[in-house]
């Protein structure tokens, strides 16, 4: 199959994806475009949560916690300090690529359950954290962000406004993670999930992979706190409880496990079911995620992009089956196969 | 000669095993008389100890095999063991962090008189009175020649119908092996338990066995009493080396 | 001197509830090998269920009683509906399915019972005693005794019982267990069922303390964690003793130590399960690791 033939499919989707996407400003209302604005924050976190569990299979449930250091960085420049606003973005992006270098060294030490252990503690301590240093946050209180203004000879309203920055923003995001997952660092990720002796044998450096993954990811979900926080205009610490982590560790598995489209997919479907959920039970939102999570590690390991190839036929990118379905092959053998002497 | 005694206890019909996509064995057939000792023979990799396991529900396979008039094929194996089969696996099946005692207590878990079983704990522990000595130990500390008792003690503490073993004597001296089959054989007389072991030693068991069958390459090849067997020069030499 | 010995026990009691959801995650991961991040959820479900039973007039121990027999039923059919279909597969199935199983119990429980918090009452009489010169909560002390009988019935079932050792024996070697006829899937419902009543003691036994809401279990559970880390996961003997000197160490960081106060204390366990992990990953008493994913 010669590569145009094989990618042509893809690239009308991004087209169309890109068509849809920038037309949203202009056909929505703005309460409707604000909330796309925050999938696309969202989106952002859950690409780098996806990055990290599905490429590496580093199990970390403290992405809230990045989430947080993120929103509360770019509340922080808007409210606290005169800068222009935007600087929060790159800001963000800088702080968390630090912090999860930071962590990640030891955090790398730590294997499977244990990781996700320690995360998990990570972020349920992260609210109480956030009050501590209150002089900063603003405590329990919260900060107040206000809105970014758009500048006048954009003739744009400020949703559309907002939307706009998130969109550019997660378009870089997602350009540069395919064009990592693509590249050489991408090969030794996906070869780092499928069983990290291959890995070794390849002679790829695994600390130093795993390291960047958990920097990247971190930043990621900064980022994403960022647009979060320009979003929504306020933080407060009962926004950043465990239960963020778990919405886009949902997100993730919805969308897709190790798969670049499935952080959108499954950003939009956090951002959306609590809207028509919330009307009929506020835990309906969260029983969801907790009911879709195990189905679909039943029936669905490779999320909604997992199934939307399987339906296409279109033939998996030259990684082959493993990028999308977490369970096989790398199953360990039934016992019979093993002994000759039989 | 045909020895189709109406009821025999263990049928085997035209049984094809697979592991995956490979064919173990390609429909074999042969049955085993109450209180017989019966030898499964034939060199390595070829299929006896695959039969053992389609008998106990551990492999896909397809035909019939009825114990005891139920048929088995479909049957869990915990289920297989409830109706009184006892298969002591080529690993040897033990519990090296339990003690000595509670493996043996363990080959009788599932049996309904359990007033019985510690009569039966302490006939064990006179017939094989190494294990009597170390029954506080941890199965895993025992010698393979121990451990290999302890195997089978702990199948016959099921008082099963149908004992099956899978190569008894593997890793072991021979003088220990013979040792062995020599409980066994009188056990197996006093419980009348059937047995159906398989072994790559076909000289030393064939002196034990009432009936052999010999597999090669999944089919078998010859059925006969083990005198018939011990006496066809030819045959010996062809299938069991010597 | 009163007041250290005080702090102590008041931190064993702590540490008691601890070690009963952490024997809770050891019994479950010694007979099916699988770390269940769902389980204060289930042992917080438990909690309300008692709860609800006395807000429409059930007596508290009745109400404790049928709590604990739908929670072994519960933990059973858990185990049998959700975890069999993925038992076996990779290490990063099984967590994100019993985080699956953590925001579902959750958000059921919200759905139930709303999200607010409300008081529970507590199994022990209000007071004090006075043991040598110190006055000590009957609370604590009930707490403390409660698990050393629950850990003392735990021993002599798999001690001295059949039933024990043939859970044991499903637990350590499923096929070989298969063999001699032991159903390992019911003794695998068993465990599960088992382990869901024990972390149903540990909810009930640290509700009066903590207001009863949705979140009851969610600190309780790093804890929890860090005692059966410490101990050795494999350990049931290694998470009592993981528990205490948690709730101890804990107790006395909060009460003597200014920086980490009565808030950021649950960065004690959290620094206990860095430092086992890089020192001894197997823990005081534990045989080996937990499996990597």
């Amino acid at each position: 199959m010669s590569r145009l033939r094989r990618s042509w499919p893809r690239l009308l989707a991004l087209a169309v994806v890109a068509v849809l996407a920038i037309s949203v400003p202009f056909s929505f209302p703005p309460f409707r475009v604000s909330q796309f604005t925050l999938a696309l924050a969202y989106a952002v976190a859950a690409l780098g949560l996806n990055l990290l569990i599905g490429y590496t299979g580093q199990i970390s449930l403290g992405h809230g916690a990045f989430f947080a250091l993120g929103a509360y960085t770019a509340g922080i420049i808007m409210a606290q300090t005169g800068l222009p606003d935007l600087v929060g973005i790159p800001l963000a992006a800088a702080i968390t690529f630090a912090t999860g270098l930071l962590l990640g060294i030891p955090a790398l030490r730590l294997r499977g359950h244990y990781l996700a252990l320690v995360t998990l503690g990570v972020a349920v301590a992260t609210p109480q954290l956030i009050k501590r240093f209150d002089g900063l946050t603003g405590g329990t209180q919260g900060l107040a962000a206000g809105s970014l203004t758009p500048p006048a000879w954009l003739g744009l309203a400020q949703d559309q406004y907002l939307y706009m920055i998130a969109l550019v923003v997660a378009a870089l995001a997602f350009a540069m993670a395919a064009n990592l997952v693509r590249g050489r660092v991408g090969r030794a990720l996906v070869a780092i999930r499928s069983g990290e002796i291959s890995a070794r044998a390849t002679g790829v450096n695994l600390t130093t992979f795993k390291l960047r993954a958990f920097a990247l990811s971190a930043m990621l979900a900064g980022i994403g706190g960022a647009l979060y926080t320009y979003a929504v205009g306020f933080v407060a610490p009962e926004s950043f409880t465990i239960a963020v982590s778990f919405v886009f560790l949902a997100a993730i598995v919805v969308g897709g496990l190790g798969t670049i489209a499935g952080a959108l997919f499954g950003a939009l479907f956090i951002q959306f079911v609590p809207v028509y959920t919330s009307g009929v039970n506020e835990a309906l939102a969260g029983v969801l995620y907790g009911t879709v999570l195990i189905l679909f590690m039943y029936v669905l390991p490779g999320g909604v992009v997992g199934l939307g190839r399987r339906l296409l036929g279109l033939v998996s990118r030259p990684r082959g089956r493993r990028s999308e379905e977490i369970t096989t092959p790398a199953e360990p053998e039934p016992a019979p196969r093993k002994a000759a002497g039989v | 000669m045909s020895d189709d005694t109406p009821v025999s206890l263990l049928e085997v019909a035209d049984v094809e095993a697979s592991y995956g996509p490979v064919r173990a064995l390609h429909g074999i057939s042969f049955q085993v008389q109450q209180g017989e000792v019966a030898a499964l023979l034939g060199p390595n990799g070829a299929g006896k100890t695959t039969t053992l396991r389609a008998i106990s529900g551990m492999v896909r396979m397809r035909g019939r095999i009825r114990f005891d008039g139920h048929s088995l094929p479909g049957r869990s194996t915990e289920a297989i063991a409830r109706l009184g089969v006892a298969h002591v696996p080529e690993g040897r099946g033990n519990f090296p962090t339990l003690s000595v005692a509670d493996n043996l207590r363990l080959g009788a878990i599932v049996r309904r008189d359990q007033s019985s079983v510690a009569e039966d704990l302490e006939r064990c522990y006179q017939a094989f009175p190494r294990l009597a000595t170390r029954r506080a130990q941890p199965a895993g500390s025992l010698s393979g020649g121990e451990q290999q008792m302890l195997a089978v003690a702990r199948g016959l503490m099921l008082r099963p119908r149908l004992l099956l073993l899978d190569e008894p004597s593997l890793g072991l001296a021979p003088l220990v092996t013979r040792e062995l089959y020599e409980t066994l054989a009188r056990l197996v007389r006093e419980q009348s338990t059937t047995l159906l072991v398989v072994e790559q030693k076909a000289n030393l068991v064939l002196e034990f066995a009432d009936r052999a069958h010999v597999l090669e390459a999944g089919r078998i090849v010859l059925s006969g009493t083990a005198a018939e067997i011990r006496a066809d020069e030819g045959m010996r030499r062809s299938y069991l080396g010597y | 001197m009163a007041r250290l010995v005080q702090v102590v026990v008041d931190g064993i009691a702590n540490g008691s509830v601890y070690a009963a959801l952490a024997l809770a995650l050891v019994l479950i991961y010694r007979s099916t090998g699988i770390v269940n991040f769902a389980q204060g959820e289930m042992a917080m479900f438990s909690t309300f269920l008692t709860w609800g039973m006395t807000s429409v007039g059930v007596s508290l121990p009745l109400a404790i009683l049928a709590a604990l027999a739908l929670s072994f039923a519960g933990g059973a059919l858990i185990e049998r509906i959700v975890i069999r279909p993925v038992e076996g597969r990779q290490p990063l199935t099984l967590v994100i399915v019993t985080l699956g199983l953590f925001i579902l119990i959750n958000n059921a429980a919200g759905w139930l019972w709303g999200f607010s918090n409300r008081g529970f009452p507590s199994t022990f009489p209000d007071g004090t005693v006075g043991l040598g010169g110190v006055r000590l909560g009957i609370e604590s002390l009930g707490i403390v005794g409660v698990l050393l009988v629950v850990v003392g019935l735990l021993y002599l079932l798999f001690q001295r019982t059949r039933l024990g050792l043939a859970m044991r024996a499903a637990a350590l070697d499923p096929v070989s267990s298969r063999l001699v006829g032991i159903r390992v899937g019911r003794m695998l419902m068993l465990g599960w069922g088992l382990a869901a009543t024990v972390g149903a003691i540990a909810g009930i036994l640290v509700a009066p303390r903590l207001f009863l809401d949705v979140n009851l279990m969610g600190g309780v559970l790093v804890y929890a964690f860090a005692a059966a880390t410490l101990g050795g996961f494999d350990s049931a003997l290694g998470a009592v003793l993981g528990g205490w000197i948690i709730g101890v160490s804990e107790n006395l960081a909060g009460t003597y130590v200014n920086v980490i106060g009565s808030d950021l204390k649950i960065l004690v366990p959290l620094g206990v399960i860095l430092v086992v992990l890089l020192v001894r990953p197997t823990g005081l008493f534990g045989a080996r690791e937990v499996e990597r994913a």
